[in-house]
C-alpha cells in the first residue's frame, strides 16, 4: 500500500501542477468566506460596546483566522465528485482495478490541501496583522491541535464520502449535499463561533459530528478550551471517525450492488 | 478442460422510468412514476475455452455491453451463473481483478492531465508488478504498438487514435488472462484499427489468453474471431463458428455466373432471383436459398456457362439481416 500511496501522491502531484492559475482562483474563493463572516461579527461587536457575549473583536479575528487553516484542511469536494463518477459512469474503472477508489481521493484531498498551505499560511498572517487577532502562541495548543485537526480532517472527508454515495440512490443528489453544508454552515460553528447560538442549538452542535469538524479544533488551537476537556473532545471525534468509517464501508457495499455503469 | 467464462442463464434487469417527453409529463411523471422491468440480458448462456478469440455481436442496446460489465465485475446480475477463472465477477476479488482487464473504447482509465507512462506506473503497484517484469512488458507493449513518441505527452494531448493504443497498452500491463474488449477500435481510423487487431491476435498467440469482443466493425471480427456469439433483445441468437453464421441466418444464396454468349441486358435472368451484378460476361444473382439446385439447373440448361460459383452473401449483409428482423422471428 506504501508503494501505492507513493505513486499516487506523486500523479496527484503532477496533475495539480498542470493548473496553478486555477488553483489559485479556487484559493481567493476560499480566502473571502473567512473575511466577510470576521467583517460581519467585528461590525456587530463595535456596535455592542466592543463584545458579542463575551466575545471581542480579537477573539473573532483570532477565530476566524483559525478558520481559514481549519476550513481548508476540513473541506470535501469528494460530495460532488461521486455523484459525477456515478452519473456519468465514470466509476466503472476505478471498479474494475484491484484497489478502492478511496485512496485516489484521500490522496487527491491531502495533496490539495497540503499544496494550498503555500497560499494559506501567509494569508493568515496577512489577517493577523490587518485585524490584530488574541493570540498568544501555546506549544501545548498546537500539540494538542495536531491530533485534532488531523481527526477533523478525517471526519469532513468521510462525511463527505458517505453523504456522497447517495448519488447511488438518487442519481442526483445536490439537494442532499446544500442540505448537509446548510448545517454545516450552522452546527460546525462556522458562521459564527458556537457560544453565540441559542442553548437549543448549541446542544444539538454537541451531538452531531459538525463541530467536531470546525469549532473544535479551531478551540483547541486558540486554548479556548480546557486540556481534560480536549481529551474527551478527540475521544468524541475518534468515536465519530469509526463510526463513519464502518457506515462508509457499510454503505459502499450497498452502493456498488446498485451501480449501473452507465454509459459505455 | 474447464471454460475460462462460464455463462449460465445469466440475466439482468433494469427498473426504468417510463415518460413522454414534454414539460407537462414531466410533471405529472412526479406524482404518478411509471416503472417497468426491462431485461437487459435475458437468460444467456455459453462457455469460452482458454485461449479462444470470441466475438460478441448485437445491434445496439442488445445486451452486450451489459454482459460484459457482468463478467467484468461492474454489474450484479439479476439471475443466473457468471464465471470467469473460476471466480464469481461481482465480489471483485483482487486475485480476480488481477487477471482480467476491461477495454471499453468509450471511456479513458488514464489520468487525463499527465502522459500515459504516469499511469503505467500507477498500474505497475495497483498490480503489484514486479518491476522488470513490468518493464520488459510495458516495453514490449511499447514496441508493438509504437507508442514511444506519445507515451510522454499528456493524455489530453493525443488523438483518439493514440489514446486508444495507449488504454490498451495500460490495460495489458498486468498481462491479464481473460480480456473483454468493448468496442476496443470504435472511432479510429482504419490503418489504427488494423494495428489494434493484428496486436490483438498477437498477444493471444504469445499468452493465450482468453478474448471476449465486440465490435460493431464486421472487419474486427472476420479478423480475429472463428466463433461468434450473437444476442439479440437480451437472448443469445447464435452461437457458433463465423463461417456457419450465413448458412444458418441467410436467407439467400450468391451465384455468378460466367456466359460463353451474354445477351445485351439482363432481362432474361429475373426469372431466376435478384440480379446483383452483370459485368464483363458475368451475372450475379441473389436467389432464395431453397431455390438455388433448381436454379442452377435451369440456368445451365438454358445457358453456356463457363464458370459458376456458389457464395454465401457477405457476413456484413447477414449480421445486417440478423439483426433487422423482428424479435419473435429469432426465437
Amino acid at each position: 500500500m506504501i508503494n501505492i500511496y507513493k505513486v499516487l501522491i506523486r500523479n496527484e502531484l503532477l496533475v495539480e501542477l498542470q493548473y496553478p492559475l486555477a488553483l489559485a482562483i479556487w484559493m481567493l474563493e476560499k480566502l473571502l468566506e473567512p473575511i466577510i463572516y470576521l467583517a460581519v461579527w467585528t461590525s456587530v461587536a463595535v456596535s455592542q460596546g466592543g463584545d458579542v457575549n463575551g466575545l471581542t473583536v480579537a477573539d473573532f479575528a483570532a477565530y476566524y483566522i483559525a478558520l481559514l487553516l481549519v476550513g481548508h484542511l476540513t473541506q470535501n469536494w469528494h460530495i460532488w465528485t461521486i455523484e459525477w463518477y456515478v452519473r456519468e459512469g465514470q466509476l466503472s474503472k476505478y471498479l474494475v482495478r484491484p484497489m478502492h477508489p478511496i485512496h485516489e481521493s484521500i490522496t487527491n484531498d491531502w495533496i490539495y490541501k497540503l499544496m494550498m498551505m503555500v497560499v494559506i499560511l501567509p494569508a493568515m498572517f496577512l489577517l493577523a496583522w490587518l485585524f490584530s487577532p488574541s493570540l498568544q502562541f501555546d506549544f501545548g495548543a498546537v500539540l494538542r491541535f495536531i491530533p485534532a485537526i488531523c481527526l477533523a480532517g478525517a471526519l469532513g472527508f468521510l462525511g463527505g464520502w458517505v453523504v456522497g454515495l447517495s448519488a447511488f440512490w438518487t442519481t442526483r443528489n445536490g439537494t442532499l449535499v446544500q442540505m448537509y453544508f446548510l448545517m454545516m454552515l450552522f452546527f460546525s460553528g462556522r458562521i459564527a463561533p458556537l457560544e453565540l447560538l441559542p442553548d437549543f442549538m448549541r446542544q444539538v452542535a454537541f451531538i452531531l459530528p459538525f463541530r467536531w469538524i470546525i469549532s473544535f479544533p479551531i478551540e483547541v488551537l486558540l486554548g479556548w478550551i480546557p486540556q481534560q476537556e480536549v481529551m474527551i473532545g478527540l475521544g468524541i471525534q475518534f468515536g465519530w471517525v469509526v463510526a463513519l468509517i464502518l457506515l462508509a464501508m457499510g454503505i459502499w457495499q450497498m452502493s456498488v450492488r446498485r451501480y449501473s455503469a452507465v454509459g459505455g | 478442460m474447464t471454460p475460462i467464462v462460464h455463462v449460465e442463464k445469466l440475466s439482468k434487469t433494469y427498473s426504468v422510468t417510463d415518460r413522454e417527453g414534454g414539460l407537462k409529463a414531466a410533471l405529472k411523471n412526479l406524482v404518478n412514476r411509471k416503472k417497468r422491468d426491462v431485461k437487459a440480458v435475458n437468460e444467456v448462456s455459453f462457455d469460452i475455452d482458454a485461449g479462444e478469440i470470441v466475438g460478441f455481436l448485437g445491434p445496439n442496446g442488445a445486451g452486450k455491453t451489459t454482459t460484459l460489465k457482468m463478467l467484468s465485475g461492474l454489474l450484479h446480475p439479476t439471475a443466473g451463473v457468471g464465471q470467469v477463472l473460476g471466480f464469481t465477477p461481482y465480489k471483485r476479488e483482487r486475485a480476480y481483478l488481477s487477471q482480467m482487464t476491461l477495454v471499453m473504447g468509450q471511456r479513458n482509465q488514464l489520468i487525463w492531465d499527465i502522459p500515459a507512462t504516469d499511469s503505467f506506473d500507477l498500474n505497475r503497484v495497483v498490480y503489484r508488478l514486479n518491476l522488470d517484469d513490468f518493464k520488459r512488458t510495458r516495453d514490449e507493449l511499447v514496441d508493438l504498438l509504437e507508442l514511444a513518441p506519445i507515451i510522454t505527452k499528456p493524455v489530453r494531448n493525443l488523438s483518439l487514435g493514440e489514446r486508444m493504443k495507449c488504454e490498451i497498452a495500460a490495460a495489458l500491463l498486468h498481462r491479464p488472462k481473460v480480456l473483454f474488449l468493448d468496442e476496443p477500435t470504435l472511432g479510429l481510423d482504419v490503418t489504427s484499427q488494423r494495428r489494434i487487431r493484428a496486436f490483438i491476435k498477437d498477444y493471444n498467440a504469445k499468452y493465450g489468453a482468453t478474448v471476449l469482443l465486440t465490435s460493431h466493425y464486421m472487419a474486427d471480427i472476420e479478423a480475429l474471431c472463428k466463433r461468434v456469439i450473437i444476442i439479440h433483445h437480451g437472448k443469445l441468437i447464435f452461437d457458433g463458428e463465423l463461417s456457419k453464421l450465413a448458412h444458418q441466418f441467410s436467407a439467400d444464396k450468391t451465384i455468378s455466373a460466367t456466359l460463353e454468349n451474354p445477351p445485351e441486358n439482363t432481362d432474361a435472368f429475373k426469372v431466376y432471383g435478384e440480379v446483383l451484378g452483370y459485368e464483363d460476361g458475368q451475372i450475379r444473382l441473389k436467389i432464395p436459398k431453397q431455390n438455388t439446385s433448381a436454379m442452377i439447373s435451369k440456368l445451365l440448361n438454358e445457358w453456356s456457362v463457363l464458370d459458376v460459383t456458389i457464395q454465401e452473401p457477405p457476413i456484413e449483409d447477414v449480421i445486417e439481416h440478423i439483426f433487422a428482423s423482428p424479435k419473435e422471428a429469432q426465437s
